[in-house]
């Protein structure tokens, strides 16, 4: 079966990308097309250009090569910095940060903005915490903070940068319900994860290690040779070994 | 009781000195708050530092103070920049190194045989000797800097939140940067006459960071942060009429212990825990 998303118009779209800083690329040979209510998990290794391709799909980072384009509102969900926890800010700050961009630079947020920032901090489930600092709240509560700040931006395309790391698990589902509640209402959610079995639970499937490995439904991309290039052998070589777990499942064995 | 709190204060002498510490302090403590969280307190020391021998030899040459400490302050950012692109020397060094060398020349100008007495207040400032004309160029800088950190109040708090994805949120961490190193500059600038070369930085960083320590929002702050820096302006002026100590050593010293009391307050009584 196709992806679901090649009879809608695309929210993004990447043919033949390739990106990097240098004069060698980080990432090449990047082609695909995420289309509305489209749930994509990014997989691959560090520095394998998960990072690389949210900044080009941000206009942060013009592509070296091949064509992108990104006609949808595209918003970042970025993992905190420790160091930045102690910043003397609230919930509903951070969730105003999102009106920046339509206001002019002197102009501070007024009633209508305040409002908007308190609806999306409902939609996540935070509007009871809107006064708390942002620092103080749980990873997961500020993972979910910054995509009610990505609401507040009006944004279709939302990327979001390992947003389980660190997450319990009861916040971990609330927050993979709030992604599949966004899809639902004809947004794309673009998450760059370690996590395989995960994975598994998505639309689609992006491979990467520094070129495209991969892209389609989970159970045509999810395969043994698709894992093995993406991460490298020698990780497949220890599926019961621990920090493995998540990389490659133990019953993929049997049919891979 | 009264008499020993208006006794100091009875000389228009007195008076310019309190009115100049009080609108420092607004400027220095607010401005100072995004200092902190921008990290830029050894970049504001170093220009303080380097634009010496500027404000020696204007003094020496009989020009305005300020355009010797603007001259200063351009040669000193010229001469970080020239440095900072040897590849061998980092960042950091080449700033020391620059500042260090502008600083030794203007104490050596400074302390010159030919130099006249009372050049050593451009150190360690002279907060009972400022002018008029002093007093009203600090009203208009804590106009200029309150009005500017109310405009740029969104971009700085964006900026300085998420430096790396600010520009995908559509906020300007140039403008933001620029403008804050621009108000920077012009408060040292001014601040130094009063305060002295060597103490302009510890009303700039030393009231942000001791209200860092009991704020949580960055308004509420940049408030505590003013108004901690008029008290310890105002109790330093009254140290140094009692106690006969320099003014602007005075100044320091209070906010310096303020700083001190906040943190064993910090440590002693926990913020409250929340749900």
């Amino acid at each position: 079966m196709p992806p679901a998303s090649s009879d809608r118009p695309p929210l993004a779209e990447a043919d033949g990308l390739a990106a990097g800083y240098g004069a060698a690329p980080v990432l090449h040979g990047v082609s695909f097309r995420i289309g509305a209510g489209d749930r994509v998990a990014v997989l691959g290794p560090y520095g394998g250009g998960k990072t690389t391709l949210f900044r080009v799909l941000l206009g942060e980072l013009v592509p070296t090569a091949g064509r992108v384009s990104v006609p949808a509102r595209c918003a970042t969900v970025p993992q905190t910095e420790r160091s930045r926890l102690d910043y003397p800010v609230s919930a509903l700050d951070v969730a105003l940060m999102g009106t920046l961009a339509r206001l002019p630079w002197w102009r501070r947020p007024g009633r209508v903005e305040r409002r908007e920032a308190r609806e999306a901090l409902a939609v996540v489930g935070l509007e009871t915490l809107a006064s708390e600092s942002f620092g103080e709240l749980s990873g997961g509560q500020r993972q979910r903070v910054l995509i009610a700040r990505a609401l507040v931006q009006d944004a279709r395309l939302l990327l979001l940068d390992e947003p389980f790391t660190g997450v319990d698990e009861p916040n971990a589902r609330r927050l993979m319900a709030l992604l599949d509640r966004l899809a639902g209402e004809g947004r794309a959610v673009m998450v760059a994860t370690h996590d395989v079995e995960q994975a598994r639970m998505w639309d689609l499937v992006l491979c990467l290690n520094g070129r495209q490995i991969a892209f389609g439904p989970p159970a045509e991309t999810l395969s043994r040779a698709v894992l093995e290039a993406t991460y490298g052998g020698a990780i497949v070589e220890l599926p019961g070994a621990e920090g493995a777990r998540g990389i490659l499942p133990p019953h993929h064995h049997h049919h891979g | 009781m009264v008499d020993a709190l208006l006794d100091p204060f009875r000389e228009p002498i007195a008076q310019r000195a309190l009115l100049d510490v009080a609108l420092l302090g607004v400027t220095g403590g607010a401005l100072g708050c995004w200092i902190v969280f921008y990290e830029l307190s050894y970049s504001a020391e170093s220009l303080a530092h380097a634009l010496l021998p500027g404000l020696v030899a204007a003094s020496l040459l009989g020009l305005p103070l300020l355009l010797g400490g603007l001259a200063g302050a351009l040669v000193a950012a010229l001469a970080i920049a020239l440095a900072g692109r040897v590849p061998e020397i980092g960042r950091d060094t080449a700033v020391a190194v620059v500042v260090t060398a502008l600083f030794g020349l203007g104490v050596v100008l400074a302390f010159s045989p030919d130099s006249p007495p009372g050049i050593g207040s451009l150190l360690f400032g002279d907060v009972l000797g400022v002018s008029r004309a002093d007093v009203g160029l600090a009203a208009g800088l804590a106009v200029l800097v309150l009005g500017a950190l109310r405009l740029l109040h969104g971009q700085l708090l964006a900026v300085g939140f998420d430096r790396a994805n600010a520009r995908a949120l559509g906020a300007r961490p140039l403008l933001a940067d620029t403008a804050l190193l621009v108000l920077v500059a012009l408060a040292i600038l001014v601040a130094v006459q009063g305060l002295g070369n060597l103490l302009v930085v510890a009303v700039l960083v030393g009231p942000a960071a001791t209200a860092r320590q009991l704020a949580r929002r960055m308004v509420p702050m940049m408030a505590l942060a003013a108004a901690l820096a008029i008290a310890a302006g105002v109790g330093g002026l009254y140290l140094s009429h009692y106690a006969k100590t320099a003014g602007g050593a005075s100044i320091a010293g209070v906010i310096v212990a303020g700083y001190l009391a906040a943190l064993a307050l910090r440590a002693t009584v926990p913020r409250p825990a929340k749900a």
